[in-house]
Protein backbone atom coordinates (compact mmCIF):
# COMPACT_ATOMS: atom_id res chain seq x y z
CA UNK A 1 0.00 0.00 0.00
CA UNK A 2 1.69 3.23 -1.13
CA UNK A 3 -0.33 5.28 1.37
CA UNK A 4 1.01 3.29 4.29
CA UNK A 5 4.57 3.65 3.06
CA UNK A 6 4.18 7.43 2.92
CA UNK A 7 2.71 7.57 6.42
CA UNK A 8 5.37 5.38 7.93
CA UNK A 9 8.07 7.53 6.39
CA UNK A 10 6.72 10.85 7.64
CA UNK A 11 8.90 12.33 10.29
CA UNK A 12 6.15 14.51 11.69
CA UNK A 13 2.89 12.70 12.04
CA UNK A 14 0.70 15.81 12.11
CA UNK A 15 -2.21 15.59 9.75
CA UNK A 16 -1.61 17.38 6.49
CA UNK A 17 -3.51 17.49 3.22
CA UNK A 18 -2.40 16.29 -0.20
CA UNK A 19 -1.21 12.92 -1.40
CA UNK A 20 -1.12 11.07 -4.65
CA UNK A 21 -4.43 9.21 -4.68
CA UNK A 22 -6.76 8.65 -7.58
CA UNK A 23 -9.04 11.51 -8.44
CA UNK A 24 -12.06 11.94 -10.65
CA UNK A 25 -11.65 13.57 -14.03
CA UNK A 26 -14.27 14.58 -16.54
CA UNK A 27 -13.66 14.08 -20.23
CA UNK A 28 -15.98 15.41 -22.91
CA UNK A 29 -15.97 13.61 -26.22
CA UNK A 30 -17.72 13.97 -29.55
CA UNK A 31 -18.74 10.77 -31.27
CA UNK A 32 -19.82 10.13 -34.82
CA UNK A 33 -23.30 8.56 -34.86
CA UNK A 34 -22.21 5.04 -35.89
CA UNK A 35 -22.69 1.67 -34.15
CA UNK A 36 -19.76 0.68 -31.97
CA UNK A 37 -18.34 4.20 -31.67
CA UNK A 38 -19.03 4.47 -27.96
CA UNK A 39 -17.38 1.17 -27.17
CA UNK A 40 -14.23 1.99 -29.12
CA UNK A 41 -14.07 5.37 -27.39
CA UNK A 42 -14.20 3.78 -23.95
CA UNK A 43 -11.61 1.06 -24.57
CA UNK A 44 -8.52 3.33 -24.30
CA UNK A 45 -9.72 4.41 -20.86
CA UNK A 46 -9.85 0.88 -19.46
CA UNK A 47 -6.68 -0.17 -21.31
CA UNK A 48 -4.74 2.60 -19.60
CA UNK A 49 -5.82 1.94 -16.06
CA UNK A 50 -8.73 4.39 -15.79
CA UNK A 51 -11.73 3.39 -13.70
CA UNK A 52 -14.89 4.37 -15.56
CA UNK A 53 -17.35 5.92 -13.11
CA UNK A 54 -20.13 7.20 -15.33
CA UNK A 55 -21.06 7.87 -18.93
CA UNK A 56 -23.50 10.56 -19.92
CA UNK A 57 -24.45 9.84 -23.51
CA UNK A 58 -26.63 12.60 -24.89
CA UNK A 59 -28.36 10.82 -27.74
CA UNK A 60 -30.63 13.12 -29.65
CA UNK A 61 -28.60 16.16 -28.66
CA UNK A 62 -26.14 17.00 -31.44
CA UNK A 63 -23.11 19.29 -31.33
CA UNK A 64 -22.80 22.05 -33.95
CA UNK A 65 -20.70 19.63 -35.99
CA UNK A 66 -23.51 17.07 -35.98
CA UNK A 67 -21.80 14.74 -33.52
CA UNK A 68 -23.10 13.20 -30.30
CA UNK A 69 -21.69 14.71 -27.11
CA UNK A 70 -20.60 12.27 -24.43
CA UNK A 71 -19.39 13.13 -20.96
CA UNK A 72 -17.32 10.50 -19.18
CA UNK A 73 -16.20 10.51 -15.55
CA UNK A 74 -12.98 8.59 -14.99
CA UNK A 75 -11.09 7.85 -11.79
CA UNK A 76 -7.32 7.54 -12.03
CA UNK A 77 -4.10 8.95 -10.54
CA UNK A 78 -3.30 12.39 -12.00
CA UNK A 79 -0.35 11.22 -14.09
CA UNK A 80 -2.45 8.47 -15.74
CA UNK A 81 -5.01 10.98 -16.88
CA UNK A 82 -2.77 12.54 -19.48
CA UNK A 83 -1.92 9.10 -20.87
CA UNK A 84 -5.62 8.29 -21.21
CA UNK A 85 -6.36 11.53 -23.05
CA UNK A 86 -3.44 10.88 -25.38
CA UNK A 87 -4.62 7.32 -26.02
CA UNK A 88 -8.12 8.57 -26.84
CA UNK A 89 -6.73 11.07 -29.32
CA UNK A 90 -4.55 8.39 -30.90
CA UNK A 91 -7.68 6.29 -31.41
CA UNK A 92 -9.15 9.19 -33.34
CA UNK A 93 -11.65 10.08 -30.63
CA UNK A 94 -12.46 13.77 -30.62
CA UNK A 95 -11.67 15.01 -27.10
CA UNK A 96 -13.33 18.38 -26.56
CA UNK A 97 -12.27 19.08 -23.03
CA UNK A 98 -10.34 17.13 -20.45
CA UNK A 99 -9.90 17.97 -16.81
CA UNK A 100 -10.05 21.61 -15.89
CA UNK A 101 -7.46 24.13 -17.01
CA UNK A 102 -5.03 21.73 -18.60
CA UNK A 103 -6.57 22.20 -22.03
CA UNK A 104 -7.45 25.84 -21.59
CA UNK A 105 -11.02 27.05 -21.31
CA UNK A 106 -11.34 27.13 -17.49
CA UNK A 107 -8.85 28.84 -15.18
CA UNK A 108 -9.09 28.98 -11.43
CA UNK A 109 -7.04 31.48 -9.45
CA UNK A 110 -7.02 33.11 -6.05
CA UNK A 111 -6.82 36.80 -5.23
CA UNK A 112 -5.48 37.63 -1.79
CA UNK A 113 -5.39 40.93 0.08
CA UNK A 114 -7.72 43.76 0.88
CA UNK A 115 -10.26 42.56 -1.63
CA UNK A 116 -13.39 44.24 -0.38
CA UNK A 117 -11.95 47.70 0.25
CA UNK A 118 -10.26 47.75 -3.14
CA UNK A 119 -13.70 47.43 -4.76
CA UNK A 120 -14.15 43.83 -5.80
CA UNK A 121 -16.77 44.54 -8.44
CA UNK A 122 -14.42 47.03 -10.08
CA UNK A 123 -11.61 44.43 -9.99
CA UNK A 124 -13.83 41.88 -11.70
CA UNK A 125 -14.99 44.43 -14.27
CA UNK A 126 -11.37 45.27 -15.07
CA UNK A 127 -10.53 41.60 -15.55
CA UNK A 128 -13.47 41.01 -17.84
CA UNK A 129 -12.96 44.15 -19.89
CA UNK A 130 -9.19 43.89 -20.41
CA UNK A 131 -9.02 40.18 -21.22
CA UNK A 132 -11.26 37.98 -23.29
CA UNK A 133 -12.02 35.94 -20.18
CA UNK A 134 -15.43 35.82 -18.59
CA UNK A 135 -16.05 35.21 -14.92
CA UNK A 136 -17.92 31.95 -14.50
CA UNK A 137 -17.71 31.54 -10.73
CA UNK A 138 -16.70 33.56 -7.68
CA UNK A 139 -16.24 32.59 -4.03
CA UNK A 140 -15.28 35.09 -1.38
CA UNK A 141 -13.89 34.49 2.08
CA UNK A 142 -13.51 37.58 4.18
CA UNK A 143 -11.96 36.56 7.48
CA UNK A 144 -12.08 38.74 10.50
CA UNK A 145 -9.22 38.20 12.86
CA UNK A 146 -5.50 38.52 13.20
CA UNK A 147 -4.64 38.17 9.56
CA UNK A 148 -7.06 40.63 8.09
CA UNK A 149 -6.48 39.63 4.49
CA UNK A 150 -9.40 38.14 2.63
CA UNK A 151 -9.39 35.89 -0.39
CA UNK A 152 -11.44 35.34 -3.50
CA UNK A 153 -11.50 32.34 -5.80
CA UNK A 154 -12.24 33.19 -9.41
CA UNK A 155 -13.07 30.79 -12.18
CA UNK A 156 -12.50 32.35 -15.55
CA UNK A 157 -13.55 30.92 -18.87
CA UNK A 158 -11.23 31.72 -21.72
CA UNK A 159 -10.25 30.45 -25.12
CA UNK A 160 -7.52 27.84 -25.48
CA UNK A 161 -4.11 29.40 -25.97
CA UNK A 162 -5.01 32.68 -24.24
CA UNK A 163 -4.16 31.72 -20.68
CA UNK A 164 -0.77 33.49 -20.52
CA UNK A 165 -2.35 36.69 -21.74
CA UNK A 166 -5.16 36.44 -19.19
CA UNK A 167 -2.70 35.89 -16.33
CA UNK A 168 -0.56 38.84 -17.41
CA UNK A 169 -3.62 41.14 -17.31
CA UNK A 170 -4.85 39.76 -13.99
CA UNK A 171 -1.38 40.32 -12.48
CA UNK A 172 -1.37 43.93 -13.73
CA UNK A 173 -4.80 44.63 -12.28
CA UNK A 174 -3.89 42.97 -8.97
CA UNK A 175 -0.63 44.96 -8.81
CA UNK A 176 -2.49 48.23 -9.16
CA UNK A 177 -4.72 47.29 -6.22
CA UNK A 178 -1.92 45.78 -4.18
CA UNK A 179 -3.47 42.31 -4.27
CA UNK A 180 -1.59 39.02 -4.60
CA UNK A 181 -2.50 36.48 -7.27
CA UNK A 182 -2.09 32.75 -6.68
CA UNK A 183 -2.07 31.21 -10.14
CA UNK A 184 -2.73 27.58 -10.94
CA UNK A 185 0.23 25.47 -11.99
CA UNK A 186 -0.33 24.51 -15.61
CA UNK A 187 1.90 21.52 -15.80
CA UNK A 188 1.66 20.60 -19.43
CA UNK A 189 3.09 23.09 -21.83
CA UNK A 190 1.23 22.29 -25.03
CA UNK B 1 38.89 3.02 -2.74
CA UNK B 2 39.27 5.13 0.32
CA UNK B 3 39.59 8.88 -0.14
CA UNK B 4 40.90 11.47 2.30
CA UNK B 5 38.37 14.21 2.93
CA UNK B 6 38.52 17.67 4.47
CA UNK B 7 35.27 19.03 5.86
CA UNK B 8 34.82 22.82 6.02
CA UNK B 9 31.83 23.84 8.13
CA UNK B 10 30.61 21.90 11.16
CA UNK B 11 26.89 22.62 11.23
CA UNK B 12 24.33 19.82 11.10
CA UNK B 13 25.52 18.74 7.64
CA UNK B 14 29.30 18.96 8.14
CA UNK B 15 28.99 17.16 11.46
CA UNK B 16 27.04 14.30 9.83
CA UNK B 17 29.65 13.99 7.08
CA UNK B 18 32.41 13.68 9.70
CA UNK B 19 30.29 11.15 11.57
CA UNK B 20 29.33 9.01 8.53
CA UNK B 21 32.55 9.18 6.46
CA UNK B 22 34.14 6.12 8.17
CA UNK B 23 30.99 4.06 7.33
CA UNK B 24 31.61 4.88 3.68
CA UNK B 25 35.27 3.86 4.00
CA UNK B 26 36.75 7.35 3.86
CA UNK B 27 39.21 9.00 6.24
CA UNK B 28 38.68 12.56 7.48
CA UNK B 29 42.06 14.28 7.45
CA UNK B 30 40.87 17.82 8.27
CA UNK B 31 37.84 19.49 9.85
CA UNK B 32 37.35 23.23 10.18
CA UNK B 33 34.66 25.43 11.67
CA UNK B 34 34.72 29.23 11.56
CA UNK B 35 37.27 29.56 14.38
CA UNK B 36 39.44 26.43 14.50
CA UNK B 37 40.59 23.28 12.72
CA UNK B 38 41.66 19.72 13.51
CA UNK B 39 44.17 18.23 11.10
CA UNK B 40 45.79 14.80 10.93
CA UNK B 41 47.13 13.33 7.68
CA UNK B 42 46.55 9.83 9.11
CA UNK B 43 42.89 10.54 9.83
CA UNK B 44 41.46 12.46 12.75
CA UNK B 45 39.61 10.80 15.60
CA UNK B 46 36.13 11.89 14.48
CA UNK B 47 34.38 11.12 17.77
CA UNK B 48 36.95 13.10 19.76
CA UNK B 49 36.66 16.08 17.40
CA UNK B 50 32.85 16.17 17.57
CA UNK B 51 33.02 15.82 21.38
CA UNK B 52 35.39 18.73 21.61
CA UNK B 53 33.11 20.81 19.35
CA UNK B 54 30.23 20.11 21.77
CA UNK B 55 32.23 20.85 24.89
CA UNK B 56 34.40 23.79 23.81
CA UNK B 57 32.74 25.04 20.65
CA UNK B 58 35.97 24.44 18.71
CA UNK B 59 37.04 21.37 16.70
CA UNK B 60 40.78 21.69 17.36
CA UNK B 61 43.68 24.01 17.94
CA UNK B 62 44.85 24.69 14.38
CA UNK B 63 43.77 27.80 12.44
CA UNK B 64 40.72 27.24 10.18
CA UNK B 65 42.59 28.22 6.98
CA UNK B 66 45.18 25.49 7.64
CA UNK B 67 42.51 22.92 6.78
CA UNK B 68 42.48 24.24 3.17
CA UNK B 69 46.16 23.40 2.73
CA UNK B 70 46.02 20.06 4.58
CA UNK B 71 46.38 16.67 2.87
CA UNK B 72 43.09 15.64 1.26
CA UNK B 73 41.63 14.29 -1.99
CA UNK B 74 38.22 15.91 -1.61
CA UNK B 75 37.18 19.15 0.06
CA UNK B 76 33.62 19.22 1.42
CA UNK B 77 32.16 22.76 1.46
CA UNK B 78 29.41 22.75 4.11
CA UNK B 79 29.46 26.33 5.41
CA UNK B 80 26.20 28.33 5.48
CA UNK B 81 24.86 29.54 2.13
CA UNK B 82 25.73 33.16 1.36
CA UNK B 83 24.45 35.24 -1.55
CA UNK B 84 26.20 37.63 -3.93
CA UNK B 85 29.92 36.76 -4.03
CA UNK B 86 29.10 33.53 -2.14
CA UNK B 87 32.08 33.97 0.19
CA UNK B 88 33.78 32.42 2.02
CA UNK B 89 32.45 29.20 0.44
CA UNK B 90 33.60 30.13 -3.05
CA UNK B 91 37.21 30.72 -1.95
CA UNK B 92 37.28 27.37 -0.14
CA UNK B 93 36.32 25.59 -3.36
CA UNK B 94 38.76 27.71 -5.34
CA UNK B 95 41.60 26.72 -2.97
CA UNK B 96 40.86 23.00 -3.46
CA UNK B 97 40.60 23.25 -7.26
CA UNK B 98 43.81 25.31 -7.47
CA UNK B 99 45.56 22.33 -5.85
CA UNK B 100 43.85 19.95 -8.33
CA UNK B 101 41.72 18.45 -5.58
CA UNK B 102 38.03 17.67 -5.90
CA UNK B 103 35.34 19.84 -4.30
CA UNK B 104 31.92 18.66 -3.13
CA UNK B 105 29.45 21.35 -2.08
CA UNK B 106 26.39 21.35 0.14
CA UNK B 107 26.56 25.16 0.07
CA UNK B 108 24.15 26.52 -2.57
CA UNK B 109 25.76 29.99 -2.75
CA UNK B 110 28.72 29.34 -5.07
CA UNK B 111 26.68 27.08 -7.39
CA UNK B 112 23.64 29.35 -7.68
CA UNK B 113 25.31 32.76 -7.59
CA UNK B 114 28.63 32.08 -9.41
CA UNK B 115 27.97 29.06 -11.59
CA UNK B 116 30.00 30.41 -14.52
CA UNK B 117 33.03 31.17 -12.33
CA UNK B 118 32.78 27.75 -10.73
CA UNK B 119 32.70 25.95 -14.09
CA UNK B 120 35.70 27.97 -15.29
CA UNK B 121 37.71 26.99 -12.20
CA UNK B 122 36.73 23.36 -12.68
CA UNK B 123 37.79 23.43 -16.34
CA UNK B 124 41.24 24.73 -15.35
CA UNK B 125 41.69 22.10 -12.63
CA UNK B 126 42.33 18.36 -12.53
CA UNK B 127 39.72 18.30 -9.79
CA UNK B 128 35.97 17.86 -10.23
CA UNK B 129 33.13 19.87 -8.69
CA UNK B 130 30.01 18.05 -7.42
CA UNK B 131 26.98 19.52 -5.64
CA UNK B 132 24.18 16.97 -5.34
CA UNK B 133 23.65 17.98 -1.70
CA UNK B 134 22.87 21.58 -2.68
CA UNK B 135 19.57 20.56 -4.30
CA UNK B 136 16.98 18.50 -2.44
CA UNK B 137 19.01 16.90 0.37
CA UNK B 138 18.96 13.12 0.11
CA UNK B 139 17.07 13.03 -3.21
CA UNK B 140 19.37 12.08 -6.14
CA UNK B 141 18.18 14.90 -8.39
CA UNK B 142 21.39 15.97 -10.12
CA UNK B 143 22.62 12.42 -10.64
CA UNK B 144 19.28 11.59 -12.28
CA UNK B 145 19.73 14.56 -14.62
CA UNK B 146 23.27 13.37 -15.38
CA UNK B 147 21.97 9.86 -16.12
CA UNK B 148 19.13 11.08 -18.32
CA UNK B 149 21.20 13.76 -20.00
CA UNK B 150 20.24 17.44 -19.53
CA UNK B 151 19.03 17.63 -23.13
CA UNK B 152 16.48 14.89 -22.42
CA UNK B 153 14.73 16.97 -19.76
CA UNK B 154 12.72 19.93 -21.01
CA UNK B 155 11.53 21.37 -17.69
CA UNK B 156 11.51 20.75 -13.97
CA UNK B 157 9.03 21.77 -11.27
CA UNK B 158 8.53 20.93 -7.67
CA UNK B 159 8.66 21.57 -3.98
CA UNK B 160 12.23 22.01 -2.72
CA UNK B 161 11.67 23.78 0.58
CA UNK B 162 10.39 21.61 3.41
CA UNK B 163 9.73 24.50 5.80
CA UNK B 164 7.40 26.35 3.43
CA UNK B 165 5.69 23.11 2.49
CA UNK B 166 5.17 22.17 6.12
CA UNK B 167 3.62 25.57 6.85
CA UNK B 168 1.28 25.50 3.84
CA UNK B 169 0.15 21.91 4.29
CA UNK B 170 -0.52 22.45 8.00
CA UNK B 171 -2.43 25.66 7.32
CA UNK B 172 -4.52 23.78 4.75
CA UNK B 173 -5.19 20.77 6.94
CA UNK B 174 -6.00 22.60 10.15
CA UNK B 175 -7.40 25.89 8.93
CA UNK B 176 -4.79 27.75 11.00
CA UNK B 177 -3.16 31.09 10.24
CA UNK B 178 0.39 31.56 8.98
CA UNK B 179 1.85 32.96 12.21
CA UNK B 180 0.38 30.16 14.31
CA UNK B 181 1.76 27.39 12.10
CA UNK B 182 5.12 29.11 11.74
CA UNK B 183 5.48 29.26 15.54
CA UNK B 184 4.63 25.57 15.70
CA UNK B 185 7.21 24.80 13.00
CA UNK B 186 9.83 26.72 14.97
CA UNK B 187 8.99 24.71 18.12
CA UNK B 188 9.42 21.49 16.14
CA UNK B 189 12.74 22.65 14.70
CA UNK B 190 11.27 22.58 11.19
CA UNK B 191 11.68 26.36 10.80
CA UNK B 192 14.64 28.50 11.83
CA UNK B 193 14.31 31.33 14.35
CA UNK B 194 14.68 33.62 11.35
CA UNK B 195 12.61 31.83 8.69
CA UNK B 196 12.99 34.51 5.99
CA UNK B 197 15.25 32.44 3.72
CA UNK B 198 12.64 29.66 3.55
CA UNK B 199 9.29 31.47 3.63
CA UNK B 200 10.32 34.22 1.22
CA UNK B 201 11.19 31.60 -1.39
CA UNK B 202 14.93 32.41 -1.57
CA UNK B 203 16.10 28.91 -0.66
CA UNK B 204 13.82 27.24 -3.21
CA UNK B 205 14.82 29.82 -5.84
CA UNK B 206 18.54 29.06 -5.35
CA UNK B 207 17.84 25.37 -5.96
CA UNK B 208 15.84 26.02 -9.13
CA UNK B 209 18.56 28.42 -10.34
CA UNK B 210 21.05 25.56 -9.92
CA UNK B 211 18.68 23.21 -11.77
CA UNK B 212 18.27 25.73 -14.60
CA UNK B 213 22.06 25.95 -14.96
CA UNK B 214 22.56 22.19 -14.88
CA UNK B 215 19.71 21.59 -17.34
CA UNK B 216 21.26 24.18 -19.65
CA UNK B 217 24.04 21.66 -20.32
CA UNK B 218 27.51 22.54 -21.61
CA UNK B 219 26.26 24.75 -24.45
CA UNK B 220 23.94 26.80 -22.22
CA UNK B 221 22.89 30.15 -23.63
CA UNK B 222 22.42 31.82 -20.27
CA UNK B 223 23.92 31.38 -16.82
CA UNK B 224 21.30 32.05 -14.15
CA UNK B 225 21.74 33.57 -10.71
CA UNK B 226 19.20 34.51 -8.05
CA UNK B 227 18.67 37.92 -9.70
CA UNK B 228 17.26 36.17 -12.78
CA UNK B 229 14.57 34.35 -10.82
CA UNK B 230 11.02 35.62 -10.22
CA UNK B 231 10.47 34.89 -6.54
CA UNK B 232 7.41 35.19 -4.32
CA UNK B 233 7.08 33.81 -0.79
CA UNK B 234 4.23 32.52 1.32
CA UNK B 235 4.13 35.13 4.10
CA UNK B 236 1.01 36.90 2.91
CA UNK B 237 -1.15 33.86 2.34
CA UNK B 238 -4.15 33.93 4.69
CA UNK B 239 -5.93 30.81 5.93
CA UNK B 240 -8.94 31.91 3.88
CA UNK B 241 -7.01 31.35 0.63
CA UNK B 242 -6.29 27.74 1.54
CA UNK B 243 -9.91 27.27 2.53
CA UNK B 244 -11.17 28.53 -0.84
CA UNK B 245 -8.67 26.30 -2.60
CA UNK B 246 -9.82 23.27 -0.64
CA UNK B 247 -13.49 23.87 -1.43
CA UNK B 248 -12.50 23.50 -5.05
CA UNK B 249 -10.42 20.31 -4.60
CA UNK B 250 -7.15 22.23 -4.66
CA UNK B 251 -4.42 23.38 -2.36
CA UNK B 252 -1.56 25.87 -2.42
CA UNK B 253 2.11 24.93 -2.52
CA UNK B 254 5.34 26.90 -2.92
CA UNK B 255 6.25 25.61 -6.37
CA UNK B 256 9.52 26.22 -8.16
CA UNK B 257 9.95 25.95 -11.91
CA UNK B 258 12.97 25.87 -14.19
CA UNK B 259 11.61 25.91 -17.73
CA UNK B 260 12.44 27.39 -21.12
CA UNK B 261 10.81 30.61 -19.81
CA UNK B 262 13.26 30.86 -16.91
CA UNK B 263 13.20 30.37 -13.16
CA UNK B 264 10.10 31.10 -11.12
CA UNK B 265 9.20 30.34 -7.50
CA UNK B 266 5.87 31.25 -5.91
CA UNK B 267 2.70 29.95 -4.28
CA UNK B 268 0.55 28.12 -6.83
CA UNK B 269 -2.77 26.36 -6.92
CA UNK B 270 -2.41 22.62 -7.48
CA UNK B 271 -4.99 19.81 -7.35
CA UNK B 272 -5.24 18.51 -3.79
CA UNK B 273 -4.11 15.03 -4.83
CA UNK B 274 -1.55 16.12 -7.38
CA UNK B 275 1.85 14.44 -7.18
CA UNK B 276 3.41 17.81 -6.32
CA UNK B 277 1.06 18.36 -3.35
CA UNK B 278 3.38 16.57 -0.93
CA UNK B 279 2.76 17.01 2.79
CA UNK B 280 4.88 18.05 5.74
CA UNK B 281 8.57 18.64 5.14
CA UNK B 282 8.75 16.23 2.21
CA UNK B 283 10.30 17.49 -1.04
CA UNK B 284 9.46 16.46 -4.58
CA UNK B 285 10.82 17.28 -8.00
CA UNK B 286 9.14 16.56 -11.31
CA UNK B 287 11.03 16.27 -14.58
CA UNK B 288 9.32 16.78 -17.91
CA UNK B 289 11.32 14.40 -20.10
CA UNK B 290 11.49 14.58 -23.89
CA UNK B 291 10.74 10.90 -24.51
CA UNK B 292 9.47 9.41 -21.29
CA UNK B 293 6.74 11.66 -19.92
CA UNK B 294 6.92 12.86 -16.36
CA UNK B 295 9.29 11.55 -13.74
CA UNK B 296 8.94 12.28 -10.01
CA UNK B 297 11.57 12.00 -7.28
CA UNK B 298 10.50 12.51 -3.70
CA UNK B 299 12.13 12.28 -0.29
CA UNK B 300 13.74 14.23 2.50
CA UNK B 301 15.13 17.48 1.26
CA UNK B 302 17.00 18.61 4.34
CA UNK B 303 18.59 17.38 7.57
CA UNK B 304 22.13 16.51 8.62
CA UNK B 305 22.38 12.77 7.86
CA UNK B 306 20.10 13.11 4.81
CA UNK B 307 22.26 15.78 3.21
CA UNK B 308 25.44 13.98 4.25
CA UNK B 309 24.34 10.92 2.24
CA UNK B 310 24.17 13.08 -0.89
CA UNK B 311 27.67 14.42 -0.16
CA UNK B 312 29.11 10.97 0.41
CA UNK B 313 27.44 9.68 -2.77
CA UNK B 314 29.17 12.53 -4.62
CA UNK B 315 32.47 11.50 -3.01
CA UNK B 316 31.79 7.92 -4.16
CA UNK B 317 31.43 9.13 -7.75
CA UNK B 318 34.94 10.58 -7.59
CA UNK B 319 36.62 7.28 -6.81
Amino acid sequence: MPDEAVTADEENDERTDGGERSQTHTIRLELVDKPGELLSALRPIADNGGNLLSIFHERGNLTPRGHIPVEVAVECPPDRFEIIVEALREEGVNVIQAGAERYGEQLTLLLVGDIVDTDLSDTLRCIESSTDATLSDLSLSAHQGRDGASSARLRLATRTGRTDEVFAHVRDIADRKDLDVIEPLLEVSE
Amino acid sequence: MSLDIAVIGVGAVGRSVVDLAPDYGHAVTAVADSGSAAIDPNGIDTDAVLDRKDREGAVGSAAPEDALSADYDVLIEATPTTLGDAEPGFSHVEAALARDRHAVLANKGPVAERYGDLMTLEAESEGTVQFEAAVGGAIPILSTIADFGPAQISATRGVLNGTANFVLSRMAAEGLGYEHVLAEAQDLGVAEADPAFDVEGTDAALKFVILANVLGGDDREQVYSLDDAAVEGIRDIPASALELAREDGRTVRLIGEATAEGVRVGPRLVPQHDALAVTGTRNIVQFETVNAGQLHLSGRGAGGPETATAILSDVGRLE
